[in-house]
């Protein structure tokens, strides 16, 4: 209808208020002259209420509403709402309290004002005076209103016209709850509702029963024993009710009472059998007879299946109710399809076989244009997923994730990559559906979804050729997914050599041939390509790094790549283009030994620091103790320690230092100042797990971190450490002092902008390191130190080696010792051994020896491990300490 | 329970705001706004449901102004659906044949009638008749 015509019918009747002010804001052509018009009529309002004017005031708070509802301010109107609730006709209170209702809500102080009006209007001879401050109690009604108000209400709910009963029924629900204690007031008022004729009162009425259910348990109980039956009996009646012109719609009686009825029979039947049994006729009846062609019929029999799941087991029922969901999920509304997977989610819990059958024309519903129905069927086909139809399911999904839509396909690619790590069958085949995932939307992965897949790949020795072969083509075939990029960059740099090689080829595999310099290219490619992000582009310049001494004929080419980022504008990059230069020319003979391939990080460990879950021993870093401004500062051999990354759970302090400088080295932390504004910074966590990834792994419990034997035992960390990596463990044992555990040709690293030279502290003595026991399987080696002041302590870290080919699971190390000493034993770094020392365990301890100076350390050891399964043990005596501990 | 009833044209403009959860001024606005971005564009075909936060929105279009209910995630979705048409039923009695126009300068008029058919969240009455003899006693008081 347009403008005129409305003209000619307000011309019939009175004009409504306001008319003049709302024909002006409508010919308002820009928000501008809006603003005007709105502005002087707000003054009016304004001058009228300063002057008090008793006559037009409720037609100004009337167009002030209308102001409010454009969004404009109209707090000056709040008192004027009070002073019309507190006047006497009914327009003027009616319109008061609308507005009070519209300009106020229960958090406004003013509120506190308007209970003695209320009050006295709940009392009023005028029914429909009650009517109006029911309807504003209940609908802004604040917890000390309502404690105040309660009474009232009580007594309203057996006022005489039904009007007031159905508004004072659904003002005690605000009631109960604002204040749950109030509920016992209202049980035997509302149970006498529910045997009311009227349709509002009792549908009001049965709302309430529902309500106290669900605050009080004693509600539950007294409804459960003394209105079961009469509500049964009510939703019969209704069921089998003739035609009633008031209520019918769709040829069904009152569906609103039907559901109303259907629910809180829901929750009297829930967890009760007899209950449940006095409602299984109706609910059958219901189920079979209401019709489903119209929406009405449709909810009621929703809310009908949503009962039959919730009350307790009755076999039959429940084959109805999940044919009813089957018809439902064929049909061609939306709607109806939607709320059928919205009801299957919880059919699932009741009989998840039932569900399975419906799988094919759920996971159809993924695929619907619509994203509340693709959302819906996604998280079903979530929780229909198992150990059986992992695989099928999930090719459906990845394949679908090809056409789906872009907003989609963030929430799609998180629950594929779940599900893919929750039921992967074997490492090949997660790894392959990663590889998919992270093509088609690596954009959407998030991080610590890429750093578990190179957990996975690094632990899968046997598959490292086969990821690395298959990440390169894939990258050959897409560079547009940052997170694959990322990945097979990583994989590039560590496992480069097996590209080229062909190495640990499996029979499914096509051969491809790589040479040094397209690996190479790989990676200048996503160093050069234009939307790669600093995380990315760090990664490749450390990836080059290690090819370097893989792939001694690139060595040139790599050094030019690596050079060419000594401008970059991003301080990170130029940083690290400088350092890895520096490596490159001046430590050929530390070179090969920095860029060892990562050891891998224990699978178990990952994971349960993503959950957060590890056990606060483990989680105690070093690194803590190490920052500790305790005189003893150690400035040479922090960046030793950094550089091998103790703290692998602390993600260190971001600092420009000299101090973190060699952590920066090997560490992709972004999280330092040097990230240009702008850059997207990747979340802490995820930098963190790069850390770890870079990290030896080895993070040794030092539990006590506030002592003062801290310092030596960081040291001894840091010692520890540099034993692990091969290649620097001669280093640390032509190191006869503790304190010397960072060299001299590390320092040089520094080149000018590192540390100030470094100091020799007086930290007691020191012992070189001794190998305590050694089988042709296994070695133990002690790293032997003393806390200056307390000759009496000795600390030792054993480190222990697989010496066989195969890998020690469940590694337990037990130590006794005599009774003039005392053992403190930490927890070990890790209950798996690699195997052909590929990494190592350590554990920590303390020991006190009583009779220091008289008598020397002796000690018996247990280690039981398992291989394959198998349990092992071995034994020894370690009698070769030095003689003074 | 109903969190807050909504009336919005095409272009966003609000004919309609009940809230039944206290809510700032601003944050109103800005569900309004969201709601309106969240409908609007829907394909007919599509479901009239849409998850907004924590709740769903039910809404549906009559020409050109959009109806929406936020309820709770559990409630039934068919059954508010089945509300609003009713209650689209009672203004278009209530106005005999009811238009934008008419929400606009009678605005006060559908917050009462809103007002006898929600109360509190919850429904209040099913009868159309009913709502609409209620509407006539209170007027003749007026």
């Amino acid at each position: 209808m347009d403008f005129i015509s409305y003209g000619l019918k307000a011309f019939f009747s009175t004009r409504p208020y306001g008319w003049d002010m709302i024909r002006a804001i409508r010919s308002c052509k820009t928000a501008a002259e809006e603003r005007a018009v709105v502005r002087k009529e707000c003054a009016a309002i304004r001058a009228a209420i300063s002057e008090n004017d008793q006559d037009y005031r409720h037609r100004n708070l009337a167009k002030l509403m209308f102001i409010h509802m454009l969004g404009y301010p109209t707090h000056f109107g709040q008192m004027e709402c009070l002073k019309l609730i507190a006047s006497s006709g009914f327009p003027e209170k009616r319109i008061g309290y609308l507005g009070l209702m519209l300009l106020l809500d229960e958090r406004q102080e003013v509120l506190m004002l308007v209970t003695n009006s209320l009050k006295q209007d709940l009392n009023h001879s005028n029914q429909y005076i009650i009517g109006l401050a029911l309807c504003a109690l209940g609908n802004i009604c604040s917890a000390e209103m309502a404690r105040d108000l309660a009474p009232e209400v009580e007594r309203l709910l057996q006022f005489r016209d039904p009007n007031i009963r159905k508004k004072a029924a659904l003002c005690s629900i605000r009631i109960i709850k604002k204040v749950p204690d109030l509920a016992e007031n209202f049980i035997n008022p509302a149970a006498s509702l529910l045997r009311e004729k009227h349709h509002g009162v009792l549908i009001t009425g049965v709302q309430l029963c529902t309500d106290l259910c669900k605050v009080s348990s004693e509600a539950l109980e007294y409804f459960r024993e003394k209105c079961t039956e009469g509500l049964v009996k009510t939703l019969k009646d209704m069921a089998n009710s003739p035609y009633a012109p008031e209520y019918d719609i769709a040829g069904i009686t009152d569906p609103f009472l039907h559901i109303r009825l259907l629910k809180i029979l829901r929750i009297l039947g829930q967890g009760d059998a007899d209950a449940s049994d006095c409602m299984n006729d109706i609910l059958a009846q219901v189920a079979t007879k209401i019709e489903s062609n119209k929406n009405a019929g449709n909810a009621i029999l929703y809310e009908c299946v949503g009962t039959i799941m919730s009350i307790e087991d009755n076999g039959g029922l429940r084959v109805l109710a999940i044919n009813i969901l089957g018809r439902f999920l064929s049909n061609r509304d939306n709607n109806i399809r939607y709320v059928a997977l919205n009801m299957l989610m919880k059919a699932i819990m009741v009989d998840a076989q039932a569900v399975q059958r419906h799988r094919a024309t759920i996971l159809e519903c993924v695929k619907d244009s619509d994203a509340s129905i693709r959302k819906k069927a996604l998280d079903l086909v979530y929780v229909l997923v198992n150990e059986s139809n992992v695989k099928p399911l999930t090719k459906e999904l990845i394949e679908y994730l090809e056409a789906s839509d872009q907003e989609f396909k963030g929430v799609l690619t998180a629950k594929i990559c779940s599900l893919v790590e929750k039921f992967s069958p074997e490492k090949i085949w997660y790894i392959d559906q990663m590889l998919k995932v992270l093509s088609e939307a690596g954009n959407f992965v998030k991080d610590e979804v890429w750093h578990a897949l190179i957990v996975v790949i690094s632990n899968a020795s046997d598959l490292h050729g086969y990821s690395v072969r298959a990440l390169y083509r894939a990258f050959q075939t897409s560079t547009e997914q940052e997170t694959l990029v990322r990945v097979a960059v990583w994989c590039i740099g560590e496992y480069g050599d097996m590209l080229v090689n062909n190495v640990g080829m499996l029979d499914i595999e096509e051969p491809i041939t790589v040479t040094e310099s397209d690996a190479v290219d790989a990676l200048e490619v996503s160093i050069k390509r234009h939307n790669s992000d600093l995380t990315t582009k760090a990664m490749a310049l450390i990836a080059l790094l290690k090819l370097s001494s893989r792939f001694p004929s690139c060595s040139e080419r790599i050094k030019d790549i690596i050079l060419q980022n000594k401008r970059s504008f991003v301080l990170e990059l130029q940083q690290r283009s400088i350092e890895f230069n520096c490596i490159l020319q001046k430590h050929q003979n530390i070179r090969s030994a920095l860029v060892e391939r990562m050891p891998v990080l224990d699978e178990a460990t990952f994971s349960g620091r993503r959950a957060g879950s590890l056990p606060t021993s483990v989680s105690t870093s070093t690194g803590t103790a190490r920052n500790l401004p305790n005189g003893i500062a150690k400035p040479a051999a922090a960046p030793v320690a950094d550089l091998l990354d103790l703290s692998s759970d602390d993600a260190p302090a971001p600092s420009s230092s000299g101090g973190d400088f060699l952590q920066d080295l090997l560490g992709v932390d972004l999280s330092s100042a040097s990230a240009p504004p702008g850059t997207s910074q990747p979340p802490k966590a995820g930098t963190d797990v790069l850390l770890d990834l870079l990290s030896i792994g080895t993070s040794p419990p030092a539990q006590s971190s506030s002592s003062a034997s801290n310092i030596l035992s960081s040291i001894q960390d840091d010692k520890a450490s540099l034993a692990n990596l091969n290649g620097l463990a001669s280093l640390t044992s032509l190191s006869p002092n503790a304190t010397s555990a960072s060299p001299a040709p590390m320092m040089d690293l520094l080149d000018g902008f590192g540390p100030s030279p470094q100091k020799k502290e007086e930290n007691g003595p020191a012992y070189p390191s001794l190998v305590a026991y050694e089988s042709s399987t296994l070695r133990m080696t002690f790293n032997i130190s003393k806390q200056p002041g307390n000759p009496q302590t000795t600390l030792i870290q054993a480190i222990f080696t697989n010496l066989s080919p195969n890998v020690y699971n469940d590694f337990l190390f037990q130590a006794a010792v005599p009774k003039f000493l005392q053992l403190h034993l930490d927890p070990a770094s890790s209950n798996t051994l690699p195997a052909s020392g590929n990494g190592s365990i350590t554990q920590s301890m303390k020991v006190t020896n009583s009779q220091h100076g008289k008598k020397s350390l002796v000690m018996r050891i247990r280690i039981a491990y398992k291989i394959n399964n198998k349990d092992v043990l071995e034994e020894g005596q370690v009698s070769n300490f030095p003689r003074d501990l | 329970m109903i969190r807050f009833v909504l009336l919005q044209n095409r272009q966003g403009k609000t004919r309609l705001a009940k809230y039944y959860v206290p809510l700032e001024d601003s944050e109103k606005h800005k569900v309004e706004y969201e709601v309106h971005r969240l409908v609007v564009n829907r394909d007919p075909k599509f479901t009239n449901f849409v998850e907004f936060r924590t709740h769903k929105v039910i809404y549906r279009r009559y020409a050109g102004l959009f109806f929406s209910l936020c309820v709770d995630i559990t409630d039934n979705e068919l059954a508010y659906l089945e509300c609003i048409h009713l209650f689209v039923e009672i203004l278009d009695h209530f106005f005999s044949n009811v238009c934008e126009l008419d929400l606009v300068f009678n605005f006060h008029k559908v917050y009462l009638i809103l007002d006898e058919f929600i109360l509190a969240g919850e429904l209040q009455e099913t009868s159309k008749k009913a709502i609409i003899e209620r509407m006539g006693e209170l007027e003749k008081l007026e």
